[in-house]
């Protein structure tokens, strides 16, 4: 019945190391009061769950309602916890795994800061065209690429840049959002 | 009605809210609430002697009434010495608010006197926390303070209000249609999840009734309906430290509690049942020993307000979220409407096996005509008090889990201990707020030695306010638990578990303006403890019992349910290697 838990033989329960871990993306509608970050940062931090990703910021002014989106890595009963425990938090409208809805749409942004000179920079101008990454700010020695897309995608892109003359990243972290004509309870 | 002081809101608030009692100590960043308290007296305030104090007294005060406990303390050490009672009140389900003082809004983050961060301090140790930067949002976010820590799970909450907003004037508005925009818990449960959950008891052949303290904090009602299921089908219960008294222990299907230090029958009913239901209780790992080797042939169900608790550390197959009395009304009703009922035979061979049990006299102790053995001196404690309208609070440790094995509860909202934080300390100030609550009530602090002296300074609040309370201390000079753990798993090595000094407690009673008593043998032990019993004041019990005197059975490290030790078998000479090098490690 729960052979999914191993003992450790000790009062105290430790988790199988080998229990297979999933990353889940999580969309969280909470209102937007002072220490709300606080307080879902505090809850990954407290009880030891892994924060991946995380973007917030205010979706509905008016109502004062912001939108978290969190990647997370954990057991399916470690993410299961993680909803219940954000969805009973006081200020949490609605909390939705975008993963287990499947049909989601997730997208990050990065800055990508690459210099160079000569063949390296006709590369980097090149594959940034493949990746539909836009030019933001260009100098004779550098240039900084917006690109959008997967993480995955995002990643590849500056993975690539790195022997171009990668010099910096900067990334928004993953939003995400469900298809179909329903939003988000809030 | 026209404009009011932030302080004068509080009061106001408080006395909307039906608050009688409230539980403090002053200091300069919460001066204007004092003003007020001052000048008013719908709201009596109990001066404590430590803000510690305060809120285990506001804990004992809402379980012994079902009432929300209310703190009101100073900004910086004021709140923070509120912390352990805060995540105690947490880790226990108690519903409490707590009033903080706090600086002036324009100095907060400047390090300013007596200033701490508290809503970032007790983020982790409430269920939700407030500052309050505007007066006009005062009146609701009190009432909504009230709302968040009484409904649902309840829980400790805390609103922190800088001095410049308790004199600040702003409107007031009454606790009425006051209903918090995202935080609405289920009660009704899912009635397709309470049909199965009563099939699936319908096909059980040794079924266990597991209950905790959502049972009581769902309130009387809850109790009743569990007793009146437990009468509908006649199947075993048992329940957790926090659950006793919600089933009465002179019921005829108690098995006593069950876990760590729980009767052998409970633990092996757990075992080896067909079909467990967990009601109002969370799986804790004092109740469940090693985990791969819990209950392993049983389907499960849960019944609990916190949809978190599902699944958490014991997988379960029928989850039934909401509040205890109303999913036990929807079952009882299932039960009844589909003329369900269990399989008689099995039933009576399930009973038969558990007699079996129960004959190993689990709670069994060398009786001892020289020394007050500790189990005696609660034995006897119950005998002489059961026939009184008696609370009984703890401080932890051996002597609680003896108070938990021999005080036998009949009702519910009785019996107030610290079981999640395990609080040593705990047990004074709570017996200081049930009193409060049950002012001609027989309220006695089963306490130890070690533990009463973490809050002592609350028998000048005992004192002060003419509490009657009984501090009765199983005195052994030990850290009894710790000894024992020590004895067991660390080679009989008794490292800083021995108290050299203590004071002389009937002394240390007289210093405080009330009665000490001692009993040191146990034929003077009857006649103390009803002198005790009869003194209208404030007592303090020294009651000297054996030194080395252990807590069994137990579940010892590493173990399951059914591979408990028993007393009989580490008498006091062989318990350093009761347990083997293995187990010792891994505690």
């Amino acid at each position: 019945m729960n052979a999914h838990q191993t003992g450790t033989g000790s009062a105290y329960f430790i988790e199988s190391a080998k229990a297979v871990t999933e990353t889940h993306t999580l969309s969280v509608i909470v209102d937007n009061e002072p220490g709300v970050l606080a307080r879902v940062i505090g809850l990954f931090s407290g009880r030891g769950y892994n924060i991946d990703s995380l973007t917030v910021s205010e979706t509905q002014h008016e109502k004062h309602v912001s939108r978290i989106t969190i990647v997370t890595t954990g057991t399916p009963s470690v993410i299961t916890q993680i909803i219940h425990q954000l969805d009973r938090m006081v200020p949490v409208h609605s909390v939705a795994d975008l993963t287990v809805i499947g049909n989601a749409i997730t997208r990050e942004l990065a800055m990508v800061k690459v210099a160079g000179t000569g063949e390296k920079r006709v590369e980097a101008l090149r594959l940034a065209e493949a990746f539909r990454a836009r030019v933001i700010d260009a100098g004779t020695a550098s240039f900084i690429f917006e690109i959008t897309g997967k993480t995955d995608k995002v990643d590849q892109f500056i993975s690539l840049m790195v022997p171009l003359g990668l010099v910096e990243v900067a990334r928004t972290g993953v939003a995400g959002i469900a298809r179909g004509a329903e939003g988000m309870k809030v | 009605m026209g404009e009011m002081t932030g302080a004068e809101i509080v009061l106001k608030a408080l006395a909307d809210q039906g608050v009688e009692h409230v539980f403090g100590y002053p200091g300069g960043a919460v001066l204007p609430i004092y003003d007020e308290i001052f000048q008013q007296e719908k709201v009596k305030h109990i001066l404590v002697r430590h803000e510690q104090g305060a809120t285990h007294a506001a804990e004992g005060y809402a379980r012994s009434t079902g009432k929300c406990g209310v703190v009101l303390v100073t900004s910086g050490p004021g709140a923070t010495n509120a912390v352990t009672g805060l995540t105690d009140a947490l880790l226990d389900s108690i519903p409490m608010v707590c009033l903080t003082g706090q600086v002036p809004t324009h100095l907060i983050g400047n390090d300013a006197f007596q200033e701490c961060d508290t809503v970032g301090i007790t983020r982790p140790c409430t269920k939700h926390n407030y500052l309050v930067k505007d007066v006009n949002d005062l009146a609701r976010i009190l009432h909504e303070a009230f709302y968040v820590a009484t409904h649902g799970r309840p829980g400790p909450v805390v609103v922190d209000i800088p001095k410049d907003v308790q004199f600040a004037k702003g409107r007031y508005v009454g606790p009425k249609n006051i209903e918090h925009k995202t935080y609405r818990p289920r009660v009704k449960p899912e009635q397709e999840a309470v049909r199965r959950a009563a099939e699936l008891i319908a096909t059980a052949k040794r079924p266990v009734l597991y209950t905790g303290g959502g049972v009581i904090n769902s309130g009387v009602t809850a109790s009743k309906l569990l007793r009146d299921f437990v009468a509908l089908t006649n199947m075993p219960i048992t329940s957790t430290l926090m659950g006793l008294g919600a089933y009465p222990a002179s019921g005829k299907n108690w098995l006593g509690m069950l876990g760590m230090h729980g009767t052998y029958e409970a633990n092996m009913a757990m075992h080896d049942c067909d079909v467990m239901i967990c009601v109002g209780a969370r799986f804790d790992d004092r109740i469940t020993g090693r985990l791969n080797a819990f209950s392993p042939g049983s389907k499960k169900i849960h019944i609990d307000i916190d949809p978190s608790s599902i699944n958490k550390t014991v997988r379960v197959d029928i989850p039934v979220v909401g509040d205890v009395a109303h999913v036990l009304e929807d079952l009882i009703r299932v039960w009844k409407s589909k003329s369900l009922a269990l399989d008689k035979k099995a039933l009576e061979a399930w009973w038969k096996q558990i007699e079996h049990w129960k004959a190993r006299d689990c709670l069994r102790y060398r009786k001892n005509a020289d020394v007050i053995m500790p189990q005696y001196a609660v034995e006897r404690l119950y005998a002489l008090t059961r026939e009184k309208d008696v609370y009984i609070t703890t401080e932890v440790g051996q002597h609680q889990m003896w108070a938990a094995q021999f005080f036998r509860f009949e009702e519910p909202h009785r019996w107030m201990t610290s079981g999640g934080l395990g609080t040593m300390g705990y047990g004074l100030p709570a017996a200081v707020g049930v009193q409060m609550a049950h002012p001609t009530s027989l309220v006695i602090d089963i306490a130890g030695d070690a533990s009463v002296l973490m809050t002592m300074q609350e028998m000048s609040t005992a004192v002060q306010y003419r509490l009657p309370v009984k501090i009765f201390i199983l005195n052994n000079q030990y850290m009894g638990m710790v000894r024992q753990w020590q004895q067991l798993l660390h080679g009989n090595r008794l490292s800083e578990s021995y108290t050299e000094a203590l004071p002389d407690f009937v002394k240390l009673a007289e210093a405080y303006g009330c009665v000490g008593i001692r009993a040191s043998k146990p034929a003077e032990l009857d006649q103390a403890i009803r002198e005790m019993i009869k003194t209208p004041h404030p007592v303090i019990f020294d009651c000297r019992v054996a030194n080395l005197a252990n807590c069994f059975p137990m579940i010892p490290s590493g173990k399951a349910h059914n591979e408990m030790l028993m007393g009989e078998d580490v008498p006091d000479e062989v318990v350093g290697s009761a347990i083997d090098a293995k187990g010792r490690q891994l505690v």
